[in-house]
């Protein structure tokens, strides 16, 4: 008798699990999907349209998004991984846990991005950020910036992507010069923050002339707060750029869906959210255009290592970094 | 006799085991992960830095804290309560909170800078060793204070008075009363700070200026996000347990009984002397005011605009936050309390290592240990406030612990005997005798407990799905999204939830001692 009423206990919860609609899971960064970010948006409008559950599932910033994918290895519940940089791809397609998309992206990014395993959904370019009323002329450049006495505040390369990004930028413009123009920093520098939120905010309590941050900054505040005082300091040598990209964990238990995802977010409906929400640039210009201020600072040049190259070079230029701050 | 005590001797030791087990399982589970343990030489700058930094401000933090606390102890005045009161908010504001109420003070456009320019002279830099210690000093000073005040009022006010007819000096009364008092209490409250800041991580990178300033926690960082050298990460936090446990151990040397015997509890009245003391002590009681509020009040100024215009999800968080902050408060109180009890019959080394490494124990490796130990079993998500509740548990007993140990102590010397022969035993015991006269450091450190749990970002970020967001995890969250002033507003929510939580608890433990 027993038996049967846990029987039947079982099947009663089971017979819900079976009719529920399939679950696709994306593992991402906490600002992606927090209720100010793109993710509410894009969750309406993809469930719109795959009869399914779309579940984002935070884990911590950009940089700890790959350690939490390595952590939980084949066993993972996610499906797809939102969010990691082109600094970290070719450690991410070391690890073997990501299937290839095999898809051809058309994308308006500044330049090439092919990856066999990663898309593109955004990108931006790093930039410091200044206050034009208080800094009506910026340097040019990063020897300009060196020989001036402005202060800035910038993000450790070994807790934070911007950080790295800095690092990545320095080493694509200058190559073996790069400790000479760390060096010439070391005196700019006030200090080195954990992640970008405490280096942000050390600006905006002027604590610094300018900030590591992306040339699209001054558009959020012109957007959302209405102020205009925000600017991003064009450099000569070019800007280092973030391309922002999802994939396809193999371990996968929906491929399929995982798959329509990945079309879905190279859509109108996806890429029409970033702008505002991310506050980077669509990987695909959305055909109602860019919003107001995204056009303001374009720099003329992009820098990006690839992959490998980036992944290579990250140990020394993490070392020359240190000995050259390190007074 | 023996036998009535046996089910407490047995109770604390398997407490302390379970103790050591959460600290050590998660560290080998992430030790297991990787193979092989090698530290490379910026390894070892950044333990010795943590080291330097972490016992600057230990020694800072409570030499600072002994006038102050005595001047508490020995002065009545109109706002003494609110002061003391006030002694528990830095140490509940969240590292990014309070970093940006110091800057406010201190920074390049701080008061202090705007007060020296104004006057011609040239503008001070808060950024290297100095602003650590300053930023530790302000966040511990207040903890310091309250634990040695706790000694002060623990001295029988049958022992002051017989001082007071033996027509005893200040130094005297230092010599017999106040020394041997601060040699039973000092140690602990050095080893708490020293601990606590070791494994300080966004203050000391944010103010020590560059890379020259990296601690443990950061390179445990480097190893866990962008490596995922596992065993790098587990060997750095074997280090910082090392660190700690030797810490913990030259404590448990040093430290020495008061031995005052039993007294009445009777209010304490100490002399007042007159003079140039009454003014060092009101230089020291104004200087730590204006120390404390002025940050404080930089905190309360930069979030009241946004309050009106705050997110939905902040009001849900708040109300896990409470939740997860009640929940590990009564549980650690009561194991705290139980350790204590068991320690103060007789000295143990275990139960002072169980109820001192969790403090030395690295975040992220806990955080990531519980992940993987948890992931065969069960998805981690969903277990994410109960991982977060023992994870709180586990961090704020050694504070309960070093709180309650010189009264408990106090206790069972001055009663023990007493309510032995009277056969007062177990639950009569704990209601007429420790409760009773533990009410004090049982309130305070229940807030203490309370209010850490609240501002406690560790694991949750790990663990945290969509809908089990605490205060702190928004608040991150916020501050990562431009969303400055929104983020503001939800730290003042969340350090006024911390601070309301611990008044209540600190000022019931008060009322129930009075």
């Amino acid at each position: 008798m027993q038996r049967h009423l846990l029987a039947a206990g079982l099947l009663t919860i089971a017979t819900p699990a079976l009719a529920e609609t399939p679950v696709l899971t994306v593992l991402t960064y906490d600002s992606f999907t927090s209720e100010w970010g793109p993710g509410p948006a894009i969750e309406a409008a993809f469930e719109a349209t795959c009869a399914c559950d779309l579940r984002f599932v935070p884990a911590g910033d950009g940089a700890a998004l790959l350690a939490r994918v390595q952590l939980e290895g084949a066993a993972s519940d996610a499906d797809v991984v939102l969010g990691l940089d082109t600094s970290l791809t070719a450690a991410a397609s070391a690890t073997q846990l990501f299937a290839p998309h095999g898809k051809t992206a058309s994308t308006n990014l500044p330049v090439d991005f092919a990856d066999p395993n990663f898309l593109p959904f955004d990108w931006g370019w790093f930039a410091f950020v200044h206050d034009k009323t208080k800094l009506p002329e910026p340097p040019k450049s990063f020897e300009a910036l060196a020989a001036s006495d402005l202060k800035i505040v910038i993000q450790d390369p070994r807790s934070s992507t911007p950080g790295l990004g800095l690092l990545m930028w320095v080493k694509a413009a200058y190559g073996d010069r790069a400790p000479e123009i760390w060096q010439g920093l070391a005196d700019n520098i006030v200090t080195v923050t954990p992640g970008w939120s405490e280096a942000y905010g050390l600006f905006l309590e002027g604590e610094a002339d300018m900030v590591l941050s992306y040339t699209t900054s001054p558009a959020y505040h012109l957007i959302a707060e209405s102020d205009d005082t925000k600017g991003a300091a064009l450099f000569d040598e070019g800007h280092y750029m973030q391309i922002e990209v999802a994939g396809k964990l193999a371990s996968s238990d929906q491929p399929d869906l995982a798959d329509q995802f990945l079309d879905f977010m190279l859509t109108e409906a996806f890429q029409s959210v970033i702008p505002q929400t991310n506050w980077m640039y669509p990987a695909v210009t959305p055909a109602s255009g860019l919003p107001e201020g995204f056009d303001a600072f374009r720099p003329a040049k992009s820098l990006l290592l690839a992959p490998a190259q980036a992944q290579a070079a990250r140990d020394a230029a993490l070392a020359e970094w240190q000995a050259a701050l390190a007074r | 006799m023996a036998s009535r005590a046996r089910p407490l001797n047995l109770i604390a030791p398997a407490l302390a085991a379970l103790l050591l087990a959460l600290v050590l399982a998660p560290l080998a589970a992430v030790g297991w992960r990787g193979a092989g343990l090698s530290l490379g030489p910026a390894d070892w700058a950044a333990v010795r830095f943590s080291i330097t930094q972490a016992l600057l401000s230990a020694v800072f933090s409570t030499a600072l804290a002994i006038p102050v606390a005595r001047a508490l102890a020995r002065r009545r005045f109109p706002g003494r309560t609110l002061l003391i009161t006030l002694m528990g908010a830095p140490f509940l504001l969240p590292a990014v909170v309070a970093v940006l109420g110091l800057l406010a003070v201190f920074g390049r456009s701080g008061l202090l800078n705007q007060a020296l320019i104004a006057l011609g002279l040239p503008p001070i830099s808060i950024y290297g060793l100095h602003g650590v210690v300053l930023a530790h000093v302000f966040l511990n000073l207040p903890l310091a204070t309250r634990m040695i005040l706790q000694g002060w009022l623990s001295i029988p006010s049958e022992r002051i008075r017989l001082a007071q007819s033996l027509g005893f000096g200040p130094s005297e009364t230092f010599r017999h009363l106040e020394g041997p008092m601060l040699r039973e209490v000092l140690p602990g409250v050095v080893l708490v700070i020293l601990v606590i800041c070791l494994t300080s991580f966004a203050v000391v990178l944010t103010l020590g200026g560059g890379p020259s300033a990296t601690t443990i926690e950061l390179a445990i960082y480097q190893a866990v996000r962008f490596e995922f050298d596992l065993s790098r990460a587990a060997g750095l936090a074997g280090v910082q347990l090392a660190v700690g446990s030797l810490a913990a151990l030259a404590a448990w040397l040093v430290t020495s009984p008061a031995g005052f015997g039993a007294g009445l509890g009777r209010e304490l009245n100490l002399s007042a002397p007159e003079g140039w003391r009454r003014a060092g002590d009101i230089a020291a009681l104004s200087a730590v005011a204006l120390f404390l509020s002025l940050p404080l009040g930089a905190v309360l100024l930069r979030g009241l605009p946004g309050l009106s215009d705050l997110p939905a999800v902040v009001l849900p968080a708040a109300g896990r936050s409470v939740l997860v902050a009640l929940a590990s408060s009564s549980i650690a109180t009561t194991a705290a309390l139980t350790l204590a009890l068991a320690a103060a019959r007789r000295p143990q080394m275990l139960l002072g290592a169980a109820a001192t490494l969790p403090l030395a124990t690295s975040g992220l490796v806990l955080g990531t240990g519980l992940f993987l130990l948890i992931q065969p079993f069960a998805t981690p998500m969903t277990l994410a406030l109960p991982v977060t509740i023992l994870v709180n548990v586990a961090l704020s007993l050694p504070y309960l612990y070093r709180i309650l140990l010189p009264e408990a102590r106090a206790v069972h010397s001055d009663y023990g005997r007493l309510a032995d022969s009277l056969a007062i035993q177990g639950w009569s015991r704990l209601r007429w005798l420790i409760l009773p006269r533990l009410a004090r450091p049982l309130g305070f450190g229940a807030g203490i407990a309370a209010a850490l749990s609240m501002g406690d970002l560790g694991v949750i970020a790990l663990f945290a799905g969509e809908r089990q967001a605490t205060l702190p995890l928004v608040v991150s969250q916020l501050t990562g999204a431009y969303r400055m002033e929104a983020a503001a507003s939800a730290a003042l929510i969340l350090v006024t939830l911390s601070f309301a939580l611990f008044w209540a608890c600190d000022a019931g433990g008060r009322r129930a001692a009075a």
